[in-house]
């Protein structure tokens, strides 16, 4: 199979993460679509690591999803803490600094 | 390869189900690309963890489906103008991804050639634990600090 159709389903899924990142309103769906588009990169960085035959882009994959594990935990935690001051998950209710 | 496009759409659970489904998907371009590690850390870590982390928030909350209320109506980006603008912008940026990646040489050609693949675990740890021993010890002191900010902010207050 070829790279370059690795790359367009990558450039496809980027696309559709950072959509849904600025079409939702609802605060795990905007998590969500962070984690599509680090999924996307990990597969760029498989598909090109295979390509050059390197093991670096496995590597890196690996310290992509432990940064997303890190970064799912502190959202959601977030997203609890702010549920619980404004009984919801819109993002325009979320406007003020200081509450 | 396709059944990927589920994702962005819909409500809460559904999303969250979809996009478990689409890592699946991806674990095995995984394996097709000779990563068979990656392809079962995928499936352990995304799959299995981080998406029933996900799944707990959403029933733990009791998520209420996302209302195109008056309020996103009343919107100023929402406007007619803003809306032109912004499908304009999006547009061009489709076409110009287009056109970079039909004149990028050599998209067609096989992704294994010549070179073989490197698919050892045992390689694999060994390239991690020698040229990315620093970036490793880096990721799992953060690691620690996520932790403690999650159960710090997730905790109520007063206590």
């Amino acid at each position: 199979m070829p790279i370059g159709s690795y790359l367009a389903l990558s450039a496809l899924l980027f696309a559709i993460g950072s959509a849904g990142f600025f079409l939702r309103r609802n605060l795990i769906t905007l998590l969500l679509s962070v984690e599509i588009m680090l999924n996307a990169v990990n597969l760029t960085f498989v598909a090109f690591g295979r390509e050059f035959g390197t093991v670096d882009g496995q590597i890196i994959t690996f310290f992509v999803m432990t940064v997303a594990a890190a970064e799912a935990a502190v959202g959601l935690a977030l997203v609890i803490a702010l549920f619980r001051h404004r009984e919801s998950l819109n993002p325009e209710a979320f406007t003020s600094l200081k509450w | 390869m396709g059944s990927l496009l589920v994702i962005g759409q819909r409500n809460p659970i559904y999303s969250v189900l979809a996009l478990i489904v689409s890592f699946f998907g991806l674990s095995g371009l995984y394996v097709l690309l000779e990563a068979p590690f990656v392809a079962v850390v995928q499936i352990i870590i995304y799959a299995g963890a981080i998406m029933v982390l996900f799944l707990f928030v959403v029933m733990l909350l009791n998520v209420p489906r996302e209302d195109a209320s008056e309020w996103d109506q009343a919107h100023p980006y929402y406007r007619p103008w803003p809306t032109r603008i912004g499908g304009a912008l999006a547009l061009l940026m489709v076409v110009q991804l287009a056109w970079a990646l039909s004149r990028t040489p050599g998209l067609g050609v096989g992704v294994n050639a010549d070179r073989p693949a490197v698919s050892s675990v045992a390689e694999l740890g060994r390239v991690l634990f020698t040229d990315y021993m620093f970036a490793f010890e880096v990721t799992s002191i953060l690691i620690i600090i996520a932790m403690m900010g999650a159960v710090v902010l997730a905790r109520k207050r007063g206590n």
